[in-house]
């Protein structure tokens, strides 16, 4: 069986994801710093997985394909931190208890490796998401 | 030859700055460099110059085929979905300056639209709280002559604000701060080791989501009174170091971040961030002040503000403002279908909310007005683009501190293309029309 860990996700701001964000969200290079789980070497010992593939992270909300890759502002053992953006928002709890914001830092994640699984790009993410393809 | 064009301000983050240069060929059409911007500002700039930029309107259907049409007819949709719907939903309005806003404003008044800013996943929460407790705030100025205590707070200002600590809050030599960096203690409150944190002179990696048991835990520490051993997950030892350090300052400010606003507790926690900032006064002078995102999401509640007596979660549905978050917010009234048509003008719910949102966005009659292509683009069935505020045209902005700052204009947008300003006038008078307003 594919070990499965359980981390509690946040998501935010990093530099990359503002700037390949200004650069074009239909760009592989926005996917590329938005489309990661950064996951801190105590829990990728856990997980089993090597650095770089791609992994599948699960909530009660959904489920998205990223790539894991090794905490840059760490070390944080038990966070999952995956920049803002669709691939984080697949599986954030949407959740706003009368306040009208989302749940975005702390939902209850499992991560598994999905290596023969793909990253897609945010707009046929997006748009294969909202017809239900994924 | 080039020229350069000096003080242009920076459409970004609601750091605002406002001493770019940017060289433009002489015929005023390309930009060719950005100086003192930091990475994201500079590539907002150079990528507003993509070859590969849309450039007149386009529309999809339901197999996601696009074909372009001309603004007349995007003026024409969007002003029909507008006047057709019961209750339509406008947001955004971050990316944008405050005239735009104000005929934005028009529009939702005429369509009985509910307004909402990008501050609904963002500070919405800071403004509740605000609307509880008040708010003692200051200026950046003042941050860069007086501040000698600095706490970031579930902020990340070397990643989401680059040149923040730099212009304003760690590295410049103000009147009474002579010494730049040395003159400041800085305190770092973050789950992360972040780029910010490795700066500070304490960092308190605080378990996620228990910012308000910190709070609170500082202000039994300022009174001297007794703290279990460990709050939050920092030992008792360190909070008391740190209130005693935060007492000690002439001048000192929290700011504050996503990481306080989202989580768990939400308004609640920036209560308590303001109750600290109060108690601290007793002992020396504190201000608090929110790290806004978006450049101009600042201004559009100061405008909603003055006409309407909300800064974010606005409903005109009714003929006059209404505000209730839980029940106005967009997030809340798109996952729970009372919204029958939207429409998005400067910001991206598309890469933004949470899925289920968006999926609801897809489902409805919806114009997305944006110059670049982004998930929001995607999933409207209109997508206009627009010339770049700040860049291609300009307008008032407000920084983070509430300090209202004119963008310039840097160069020319591409032939034939209209700004926001020009679209939601024509909009704006065929509503009307359509109304019989
Ligand atoms: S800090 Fe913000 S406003 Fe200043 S250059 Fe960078 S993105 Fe632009």
């Amino acid at each position: 069986m594919v070990p499965k860990i359980k981390l509690n996700l946040i998501s935010g701001r990093t530099i990359q994801q503002g700037v390949s964000m200004e650069g074009g969200k239909e760009k592989p290079a926005y996917r590329n710093a938005c489309g990661i789980i950064e996951i801190d070497p105590a829990d990728f010992k856990k997980l089993g997985a090597w650095r770089n593939t791609n992994v599948r992270v699960t909530s009660t909300f959904g489920s998205v394909v990223v790539k894991a890759i090794e905490a840059t502002q760490g070390p944080h053992p038990g966070l999952g931190w995956i920049p803002m953006g669709p691939w984080a928002n697949q599986v954030i709890n949407p959740n706003t208890y009368s306040t009208g914001m989302p749940t975005f830092k702390g939902t209850p994640v499992d991560v598994e490796a999905a290596s023969d699984e793909e990253v897609l790009d945010s707009i046929t993410l997006i748009t294969r998401a909202v017809r239900g393809e994924l | 030859m080039a020229k350069l064009v000096t003080d242009v301000v920076c459409p970004f983050c609601g750091t605002l700055c406002d001493d770019l240069e940017v060289s433009v060929t002489d015929d005023g059409k390309k930009i060719l460099d950005v100086y003192n911007a930091c990475a994201i500002g500079a590539e907002k700039f150079l990528h507003s110059q993509a070859s590969d930029r849309i450039t007149r309107p386009r529309m999809q259907d339901e197999d996601g085929n696009w074909k372009d049409v001309s603004y007349d007819e995007a003026v024409e949709y969007t002003a029909k979905i507008l006047a057709d719907a019961k209750k339509p939903l406008m947001y955004g309005w971050s990316s944008t300056n405050c005239e735009s806003q104000a005929v934005g404003t028009q529009i939702g008044e005429v369509t009985g639209a509910i307004m909402d800013n990008t501050a609904t996943v963002c500070h919405g929460t800071t403004l509740i709280a605000v609307q509880d407790v008040g708010i003692p705030s200051c200026t950046l100025g003042e941050v860069v002559n007086r501040a000698d205590r600095i706490v970031f707070w579930g902020c990340n200002p070397a990643h989401a604000h680059p040149r923040h600590m730099s212009r304003y809050s760690i590295y410049p030599r103000g009147f009474f701060t002579g010494k730049g960096q040395k003159s400041r203690k800085l305190v770092v409150i973050d789950p992360r080791c972040t780029d910010t944190s490795k700066l500070a002179d304490y960092h308190l990696q605080i378990e996620q989501g228990r910012d308000y048991e910190l709070f609170d835990a500082f202000r039994v520490a300022f009174k001297g009174e007794k703290l279990p051993d460990t709050v939050a997950g920092i030992p008792k030892k360190t909070i008391y170091e740190v209130a005693e350090t935060m007492k000690s300052g002439r001048f000192g400010i929290i700011f504050f971040g996503m990481g306080v606003t989202q989580s768990l507790s939400k308004n609640h926690n920036i209560d308590a961030a303001i109750s600290v900032t109060r108690d601290l006064n007793d002992y020396s002078k504190w201000s608090i002040m929110p790290m806004r995102g978006h450049y101009n999401v600042t201004g559009s509640g100061e405008v909603w503000g003055w006409l309407h007596g909300f800064p974010f979660a606005l409903d005109l549905s009714r003929g006059f403002a209404r505000y209730n978050p839980g029940d106005t917010t967009s997030n809340d009234l798109l996952r729970r279908d009372e919204v029958d048509a939207v429409f998005v003008l400067g910001s991206d719910p598309g890469a933004h909310f949470p899925f289920g949102s968006v999926k609801k966005i897809w489902g409805l009659p919806s114009v997305c007005i944006d110059p670049h292509i982004t998930p929001t683009s995607a999933v409207c069935k209109l997508h206009v683009p627009v010339a770049f505020v700040g860049v291609e045209t300009g307008g008032c902005a407000y920084r983070m501190d509430n300090v209202p700052i004119e963008c310039r204009k840097v160069v020319e947008p591409p032939e034939g293309m209209l700004t926001d300003e020009e679209f939601l006038k024509k909009v704006l008078t065929r509503v009307k029309e359509l109304k019989g307003a």
